[in-house]
């Protein structure tokens, strides 16, 4: 498990890089060559295709691909600050989403969660008798004015200057008022030992990525506060192939999916963004764009849902 | 002379006894059933919460409702001790005993019963190490302990007189019970000057126990009263818990008198008429609470707002509605009906209605907590189905029967060292009453 977590990890970071050299350098020649026999590595013949930032796929070598350290996870007292000058932000496009729940699958993956610990759900909405039906999905809202960060007795669930709401699960004493107190019913608590391979049960816990779980503590979305410190999308916003979650920065006034990127201000104003619950005075970080010119029908999902919920 | 023959025999009734063999036995099955509740404990410290069947909605079941009805019984300490006493209501001197003794007791099994729902109870140190202010919890952390320790106080001060009369029956105790007395009580001399600095005291403590006895139950019902959720979002919420608490805590005293009374035999001291007058209180009490009641339910029940309809047909006549018209009925209408008539205010119905009162007050509690959270604003959907909805484990009734056997456990064991009835204050007062 925690190898492929590593060579997945390596795989995109050199993409990354790959992407990046590609925009600067001229097109004909490909620069991996000069830094790789800078390096001394030579061409394998093999090659390997990677997604740019761009959108656009380019062909790597294999031998150019360079496996990055891993980066060590951050204390527990620089987890508890945050980013500087961030202020991140999600916009969930409801017309885009037919419940395939490859966010789901992903979290879940990621966070080591066990079976029916969904972080992320997706819930069949109907506002009113004669409305339409359409596909929600839900994620910590990341509020400004979190209710369970006021509530905590003892701030193992905190705020921090970039507006992620993380949870110390080596503090949390399990009396549960934040769930109680969350009117999104986002918190997921772990009644029982979490069933996770013990080389990950024995890692230190650290707030951002939010593993491992532990018994009798409250865990929820945490905006994968780690990918983000790499400058990396959450994994819901990369494993939906619909480009359903939009994820970035609201100082930089700029969100993506990872195919599309947006101005913040201009979505939310051209498709008239909301936040739910907005009466509640929550103040989320998470925006919806209303189901408006769907991508799909709203039955196409319903396969998908009975099998989640027999 | 009389009088003091009269002392005598007041002190000879008054003593506290041995058990016999009923008592040995309320005993024993008491103890069975905390050693029952303490297996299942021990496995839920093992496994975690899973052995019960709160989950992700449910989050809080019988341990919250049994807490909150803790904190409720044990509100009439303040109110039989010091509201009675202040207000110069004489009658109520017998009962005072019996009301600070079940006020002790429910309020330690408060405290247990919260950290029995605590999910990582092995870290509570870190409310004292990183509490905030802001929390509710911590709020209803500070005046529990306050609220403890005066009540233990109010115990401990009116019996250090008591204590001098039983010291002066060295015979009658083991050693150790003796030795015990003598800890507690060997430097009261009842001089003039300490029996002023005793009843300054008692009257400062009477005072103060009584914002903090409001506190108590307001901060417990801001614990819901905080949230966003229907049936907990209302700003009714502290007047109505305290109705409630005065209300259960006098059915819970009215019990335990007539309980006291037939098996000590103590008809001389708690008679017919006590019995009428707290059959009174308990009519106003229940009439204040029916009001508070009327009050929480009317006003939502007229707007029906989307978000709470759910929540209030489910009362009304859904699922919990067979629990709610009972514990209305029981626990607040016909106490009042019966009570209104002079035959209904004699021991055996009032102790009937006292159970009334109890156990419909302990429903209420749990209509209080669960069916809120079984309407989340969100719908319960993308979840196991065995989170839409909730009934408790076996695990979870053990442990809450336990905590209610723990706190008549720790009643009884209190009648065992000291005398159910101030000894003192009882000859004081017929002393006042053949003058």
């Amino acid at each position: 498990m925690e190898t492929e977590n590593n060579s997945r990890r390596d795989f995109l970071l050199a993409g990354l890089a790959a992407a990046g050299l590609v925009a600067g350098c001229s097109p004909k020649k490909s620069p991996f060559e000069e830094a790789a026999a800078a390096e001394g590595a030579k061409p394998s013949g093999k090659t390997v295709k990677l997604l740019s930032v761009d959108g656009e796929v380019v062909e790597v070598d294999e031998a150019f691909l360079k496996p990055v350290p891993h980066m060590p996870p951050v204390s527990n007292e620089e987890a508890r600050v945050g980013i500087p000058g961030k202020k991140f932000v999600m916009v969930i496009d409801l017309s885009r989403c037919k419940n395939l729940k490859k966010c789901q699958e992903a979290c879940n993956h990621a966070h080591e969660l066990n079976p029916g610990h969904n972080w992320i759900k997706v819930d069949p909405m109907q506002g009113a008798e004669h409305t339409a039906p359409y596909w929600e999905p839900t994620t910590c809202m990341h509020c400004d004015e979190p209710p369970c960060v006021k509530v905590c007795p003892v701030d193992a669930t905190f705020k921090r200057q970039d507006g992620i709401v993380l949870i110390d699960s080596d503090r949390c004493i399990g009396c549960r008022f934040c769930m109680a107190a969350c009117p999104y019913s986002t918190r997921v608590f772990n009644w029982g030992e979490p069933d996770i391979p013990a080389e990950i049960k024995s890692q230190p816990y650290s707030a951002e990525t939010s593993i491992p779980q532990k018994k009798g503590t409250v865990g929820k979305c945490d905006f994968c506060a780690d990918m983000t410190r790499m400058g990396m999308l959450p994994h819901c916003v990369s494993a939906c192939p619909n480009g359903t979650f939009f994820f970035g920065d609201m100082n930089e006034d700029s969100v993506t999916n990872g195919a599309e990127t947006f101005r913040f201000s201009e979505l939310i104003r051209d498709k008239a963004g909301y936040r739910l619950m907005e009466d509640l005075g929550t103040k989320p970080s998470v925006y919806y764009l209303p189901p408006a010119n769907r991508n799909f029908p709203f039955e196409s999902g319903l396969e998908n849902d009975k099998t989640q919920n027999s | 002379m009389e009088n003091s023959i009269q002392g005598e025999q007041i002190i000879q009734d008054l003593l506290p006894r041995k058990f016999k063999t009923g008592g040995k036995v309320w005993i024993g099955v008491l103890t069975a059933i905390c050693l029952v509740g303490a297996y299942a404990y021990y496995r839920q410290l093992r496994y975690g919460l899973i052995v019960t069947n709160m989950r992700d909605y449910v989050s809080w079941g019988i341990y919250i409702s049994n807490f909150v009805f803790f904190v409720a019984i044990s509100l009439v300490g303040s109110l039989i001790t010091a509201v009675f006493r202040l207000l110069g209501v004489k009658w109520g001197t017998p009962l005072t005993r019996i009301a600070e003794m079940i006020a002790v007791g429910a309020i330690m099994f408060a405290s247990i019963i919260i950290i029995v729902d605590m999910g990582s109870p092995e870290r509570f140190y870190n409310l004292f190490l990183y509490g905030r202010i802001q929390s509710p919890i911590i709020w209803d952390v500070i005046v529990i302990t306050t609220y403890f320790f005066i009540s233990l106080l109010l115990l401990y001060y009116p019996l250090l007189p008591d204590i001098k009369i039983l010291l002066r029956f060295k015979e009658k105790y083991s050693p150790r019970l003796y030795k015990f007395y003598r800890w507690l009580g060997a430097f009261w001399k009842g001089d003039h000057k300490q029996y002023l600095l005793s009843k300054k005291a008692i009257n400062a403590l009477c005072i103060a126990i009584i914002p903090v006895a409001f506190t108590i139950h307001t901060v417990t019902s801001w614990l819901f009263a905080t949230t966003y959720r229907p049936g907990w979002d209302s700003t009714n919420f502290g007047a109505y818990f305290i109705a409630g608490a005065f209300l259960v805590g006098a059915g819970g005293v009215v019990v335990a008198m007539y309980i006291f009374r037939t098996w000590y035999r103590m008809d001389k001291y708690i008679t017919p008429e006590h019995f009428d007058k707290m059959g009174r209180v308990l009519v106003l009490l229940s009439l204040l609470y029916l009001y508070f009641n009327i009050n929480e339910f009317l006003t939502p029940f007229f707007k029906m707002k989307e978000s709470e309809a759910s929540y209030l047909n489910d009362l009304f006549t859904g699922s919990f509605a067979p629990m709610f018209w009972f514990a209305i009925l029981t626990g607040i209408i016909l106490p009042v009906i019966i009570l209104l008539f002079k035959q209904g205010r004699r021991p055996l119905p009032m102790f009937i209605v006292g159970i009334m009162v109890v156990v419909g007050a302990w429903f209420k509690r749990y209509l209080i907590v669960t069916p809120t959270l079984l309407h989340p604003f969100m719908p319960m959907h993308d979840v196991p189905s065995a989170y839409r909805h909730y009934f408790p484990s076996w695990e979870e009734w053990a442990i809450a029967m336990a905590s209610l056997a723990g706190t008549m456990l720790v009643i009884t064991l209190l009648c065992r060292i000291f005398p159910i009835i101030p000894i003192q204050e009882t000859i004081d007062h017929n002393h006042e009453t053949v003058k």
